[in-house]
């Protein structure tokens, strides 16, 4: 027996406790302190930065401050040489720590240590190996050669490498033990197919390994990228933006101001980097609901 | 005995010349700190590489806070200490309810989420740290500890619910059937299903958060201010406003705040690496 409705007399919904079954409002439930938490401290906060950086006044001020270009350039220099070395090398060794040896599982135990270890004694140590007067370094120059060494960290190129050197020191081994994972996940009678067909460990590269772990790579890149967008600290730490204020980066700039109470100015130059944060978000969402 | 071929030893040799340079470039700074720590003051300077007369007095003046720079040490010690369990415990709770949302219940929209939770990660932490920073003093929070444990829980948070969630995705959803079949109740299936069965992966996450609380510079840095209420990295970058800091101490500091995380990295290394890395590489 059918059963048909005429639209006049449509039967209201259940009230929404009926509708939805007790597993499920225990779901919201257990799922709104998260919810508001993202709310709070991350919806609200970027609405309201986005909101403070309306004002084209702020650009303006922006674009005469030299020290705004400054940091745009030496952001750009940070992100490319900074994270294609980063990766390259990660890529390379792990390579290297996907061979099974007894020393090499030891180094890889010992290799973590920069990433697992807070930034801040690491590279203050660091500073202070480069201390003009006192440091290691050039106390070692200056027993080699009877010459008093330079002072790294007042020429901002030089400055600027050291801050580029901290951030690779610190974050290659999670970006080598990420791709280490994903070589490990390759079959390995791939290879020894390979080698009874005598590739050589070029072509074994090339035709194997480099096209199982393309996309990772790739996808490891652009996140890296994100992430050394907002590396504060290896610039704060090593050189505080100095000397005169030439080693900044957006991130350290955007802090700057905050710190000057220029707050408009500081969500403005951390805008300026939208163009390129954009199509990287974008990217990686759509990765991620795949 | 078999006697390594001569292209064994060629592969060898080759790999050493590999291992010897990251040997080096990891441990350099590490291990500057730690010489520090162990040298006396006129020692330090020298460029040895092993002081004369090694000696743990730095460590002694730290303890009972025998420097000027240092008269707060057990008191940020602990701030550290407090802000890091609190920003672990609280993620752990508030991302193993929303994994099991997620995951289990299959929550309406919780996909949505998680995806949305992950968006984070994709603005890069110092920008933001600003406005948050202000977010906070809009909040009334400023030099609050709370500011910088819910700062952390939102940034913990993302990454532990992801992780959460892709192994709760592997427990048989046969076990929520049978148990309920048996008359569990939404909460009894959390408590005495879901949790125990979740362990080690609960394990990975609140460590991860924990630590990532105790090493946060930036964060402190700009929330807390007063030298009471500061954590330990803040401390150690306030030596560097002073022109004649004592930097034995500054590095001996700096390896204590560093013996914890290591420690702890180590001891749970088996959790970490495994919980951690899996999702990182599912494509």
């Amino acid at each position: 027996m059918a059963i048909t409705l005429s639209s006049d007399h449509a039967i209201p919904g259940p009230p929404l406790s009926a509708r939805l079954s007790t597993p499920q409002v225990w779901g919201i439930i257990l799922l709104a302190p998260y919810l508001l938490v993202f709310l709070a401290f991350v919806v609200y906060p970027v609405g309201y930065g986005l909101w403070l950086a309306r004002h084209p006044a702020s650009y303006v001020a922006l674009y005469h401050d030299p020290i705004f270009a400054r940091a745009a350039i030496n952001t750009l220099i940070f992100l490319v040489i900074g994270i294609n070395f980063k990766m390259l090398v990660a890529l390379f060794l792990s390579g290297f720590f996907a061979q099974q040896r007894t020393w090499i599982k030891w180094l890889s135990v010992l290799f973590i240590l920069p990433w697992a270890v807070p930034s801040i004694p690491t590279i203050l140590s660091v500073r202070f190996m480069f201390n003009p007067e006192w440091g290691v370094i050039n106390t070692l120059i200056f027993k080699l050669t009877g010459e008093d060494g330079p002072n790294w960290l007042n020429d901002p190129t030089v400055a600027l490498s050291m801050a580029i050197g901290v951030h690779i020191w610190k974050s290659l081994p999670f970006w080598t033990l990420i791709l280490l994972t994903g070589r490990l996940a390759i079959p390995h009678d791939l290879f020894e197919a390979a080698e009874v067909d005598g590739a050589s460990w070029w072509q074994k590269f090339r035709f194997i390994t480099w096209p199982s772990m393309q996309m990772l790579y790739i996808t490891c890149t652009l996140l890296s990228m994100i992430w050394t967008l907002g590396d504060f600290n290896s610039v704060y730490l090593l050189t505080g933006g100095g000397p005169a204020d030439l080693t900044h980066v957006l991130a350290t700039l955007g802090i700057r101001y905050l710190r000057l109470d220029q707050l408009s100015l500081a969500m403005a130059s951390i805008v300026c980097a939208l163009p390129f944060v954009l199509p990287l978000m974008y990217f990686m969402m759509k990765r991620l609901s795949r | 005995m078999k006697l390594p071929t001569l292209r064994e030893v060629g592969t060898e040799a080759r790999l050493l010349l590999i291992g010897i340079p990251v040997f080096i470039w990891t441990m350099v700074p590490i291990y500057h700190m730690f010489l520090f720590a162990i040298s006396p003051k006129e020692d330090a300077f020298s460029g040895k590489l092993w002081p004369t007369h090694p000696t743990l007095h730095n460590f002694h003046i730290v303890f009972y806070q025998e420097h000027y720079f240092l008269r707060d040490f057990w008191i940020q010690f602990w701030n550290s200490l407090v802000i890091a369990v609190s920003a672990g415990a609280l993620t752990l709770m508030i991302a193993t309810a929303a994994a099991f949302s997620i995951s289990r219940l299959r929550v309406p929209g919780g996909r949505t989420v998680m995806n949305m939770a992950l968006f984070t990660y994709f603005i890069p932490a110092a920008f933001l740290a600003v406005p948050m920073y202000r977010t906070m003093g809009t909040y009334g929070l400023l030099n609050n500890h709370w500011s910088l444990i819910l700062a952390m829980v939102t940034i913990a948070s993302p990454y532990a619910i992801w992780v959460l969630k892709q192994a709760s995705d592997k427990l048989p959803v046969e076990l929520d059937e049978a148990a309920t079949m048996d008359g569990a109740t939404t909460l009894q299936l959390f408590r005495l299903v879901y949790v125990p069965l979740m362990m080690p992966s609960l394990v990975a996450v609140g460590t991860y958060a924990l630590l990532l609380a105790w090493n946060e510079y930036l964060y402190a840095f700009l929330l807390l201010s007063k030298d009471t209420d500061i954590t330990l990295p803040v401390a150690l970058g306030n030596f560097l406003a002073a022109d004649d800091s004592p930097w034995e101490l500054l590095m001996t500091t700096g390896f204590i705040y560093a013996l914890p995380p290591a420690a702890i990295y180590y001891a749970f290394k088996r959790y970490m690496v495994g919980g951690l890395t899996a999702g990182a590489v599912k494509s």
